[in-house]
């Protein structure tokens, strides 16, 4: 499994959670290998601007939308999945990978109430179906529980313009986010895997399964 | 709706877990590792490092420390003290931190928040602050453990902190530290209600009343626990259950 490094993001936790999981993590950030590889993980932490830099100063960027058409399983993390986007909207306007259809904006300031909630999002959520979704067979979230726990740390979201593309929501104060992503072989998730204890290992497993 | 988070606080001089009181009078406890494990294993949300001795050092020590906990450890971790630089932090982040704490150096050099922001996130820069109660409402920021004093007002200071680029705030009352008294609840709230980030509740902790008053009436959106875990005065399992009970949003792992 080769874990893409773009130069941002703590990749020691990742690495070692793949490792838990059953896989054996490759760091890497040599387009090639990326285009090689059997799986592909996508971390990142840190703002949008600077992550995508970090991709197309490498050369991933185009390596990465190659593996994804060749089938290559990509599983994006926290940022990672942001920069899955169209574009975002964070520092002025940028554009992203273009693997998932959609913008990523700030999460509102407020809950629905209008009361004021804290930015960045940060913390412990649930998992739950998106409307229209009957369940998470074949995708990383199967063996998990509708309302199962996982960490995240966000001040933006990423909006998919399809509503099949939503894997899961959580709930801020009653602003839905968008927590997961899924389309065709790509996978993103907002939250932490590696950060989510025993619950977030299980999904790095199921996707090693693929 | 976001958890509140039950977080163990590990404060470390060389190679061992200690205990002070009002940050001072230190005990050791046992090895650091074992304890994170332990915590991480009973469903902690969160561990936090304190290198205690640090900023008298100018240099942390707990690279290794961190390293070796990050390897069965999958829960968010912060590392603090004698972090001085975007080196300092960049060297502790790649040995598996995922944010870090720092104070000192944030007073002496304002600028380091925004530095490290700007390179690793917000979400990264935790601004560490030890308060001493200077009379009715009002608190002063404090280094070197609650020795040294800084001039600055803690609300001031936070707010400026976060403008800067803070994204937390771990907020240790000097007084209560160690005291198993409760939290300073009218300084988490006076912190809580005037910045938008999340802040942490640290020193006092006694009794799961005290979680449950520190988020009712001071707001707190996480809180630190050191002394009450360390002498296994209750369980995180047992603290959790109260703060259910209490009608706490709260993980079950």
């Amino acid at each position: 499994m080769t874990i893409v490094d773009h130069g941002l993001g703590n990749l020691y936790s990742v690495s070692r959670a793949v490792e838990v999981s059953g896989g054996v993590p490759l760091l890497s950030g040599d387009p090639d290998e990326v285009r090689r590889a059997s799986r592909l993980v996508l971390p990142g932490v840190g703002a949008f601007a600077d992550g995508m830099a970090g991709l197309r100063e490498r050369g991933l960027d185009q390596a990465l939308r190659e593996a994804v058409a060749a089938g290559t399983p990509l599983l994006a993390i926290c940022l990672g999945m942001q920069m899955l986007a169209d574009a975002s909207e964070e520092f002025g306007e940028h554009t992203g990978l273009g693997l998932v259809p959609g913008r990523v904006a700030p999460i509102p300031a407020t809950g629905t109430d209008g009361r004021p909630h804290r930015i960045p999002h940060t913390g412990w959520t649930r998992l739950h179906l998106p409307p229209g979704r009957s369940g998470w067979e074949g995708t990383v979230l199967e063996g998990s529980q509708e309302g199962t726990w996982v960490y995240l740390v966000h001040s933006f979201h990423l909006q998919p313009d399809r509503a099949e593309d939503r894997l899961a929501d959580c709930d801020y104060d009653g602003v839905t986010i968008c927590a997961a992503v899924t389309r065709g072989a790509v996978t993103g998730l907002q939250f932490h895997p590696e950060k989510s204890g025993p619950a977030g290992l299980h999904m790095l497993e199921r996707f090693l399964q693929y | 709706m976001t958890a509140v988070r039950l977080i163990a606080r590990l404060d470390v001089k060389g190679p061992n877990l200690i205990k002070g009181i009002h940050l001072e009078g230190l005990r050791v406890i046992g090895d650091p590792g074992e304890h994170a494990r332990r915590y991480y294993q009973a469903g902690a949300d969160e561990l936090i490092y304190m290198d205690v001795v640090a900023s008298l050092y100018g240099r942390n020590s707990l690279h290794e420390i961190v390293r070796q906990t990050a390897r069965d450890i999958f829960v968010p971790m912060t590392v603090g003290g004698g972090l001085r630089s975007v080196d300092d932090v960049r060297e502790i982040l790649r040995a598996g931190a995922d944010k870090v704490a720092i104070n000192t150096a944030a007073v002496q050099r304002p600028e380091l928040i925004s530095e490290v922001a700007r390179r690793f996130g917000t979400q990264c820069m935790v601004l560490s602050v030890e308060a001493k109660a200077q009379g009715e409402g009002r608190w002063e920021a404090y280094t070197d453990n609650g020795r040294e004093r800084t001039g600055l007002d803690v609300i001031e200071w936070v707010r400026r902190a976060v403008d800067l680029g803070a994204g937390e705030v771990m907020l240790t009352s000097v007084d209560r530290e160690g005291t198993r008294s409760g939290f300073d609840v009218a300084l988490v709230r006076a912190v809580a209600d005037v910045v938008p980030v999340p802040v942490i509740a640290s020193g006092g902790m006694g009794s799961a009343e005290h979680l449950v008053e520190v988020v009712r009436e001071g707001h707190a959106d996480a809180v630190a626990m050191a002394d009450i875990l360390h002498y296994e005065r209750a369980t995180l399992e047992q603290i959790r259950e109260r703060g259910l009970a209490a009608g706490l949003e709260l993980r079950r792992p």
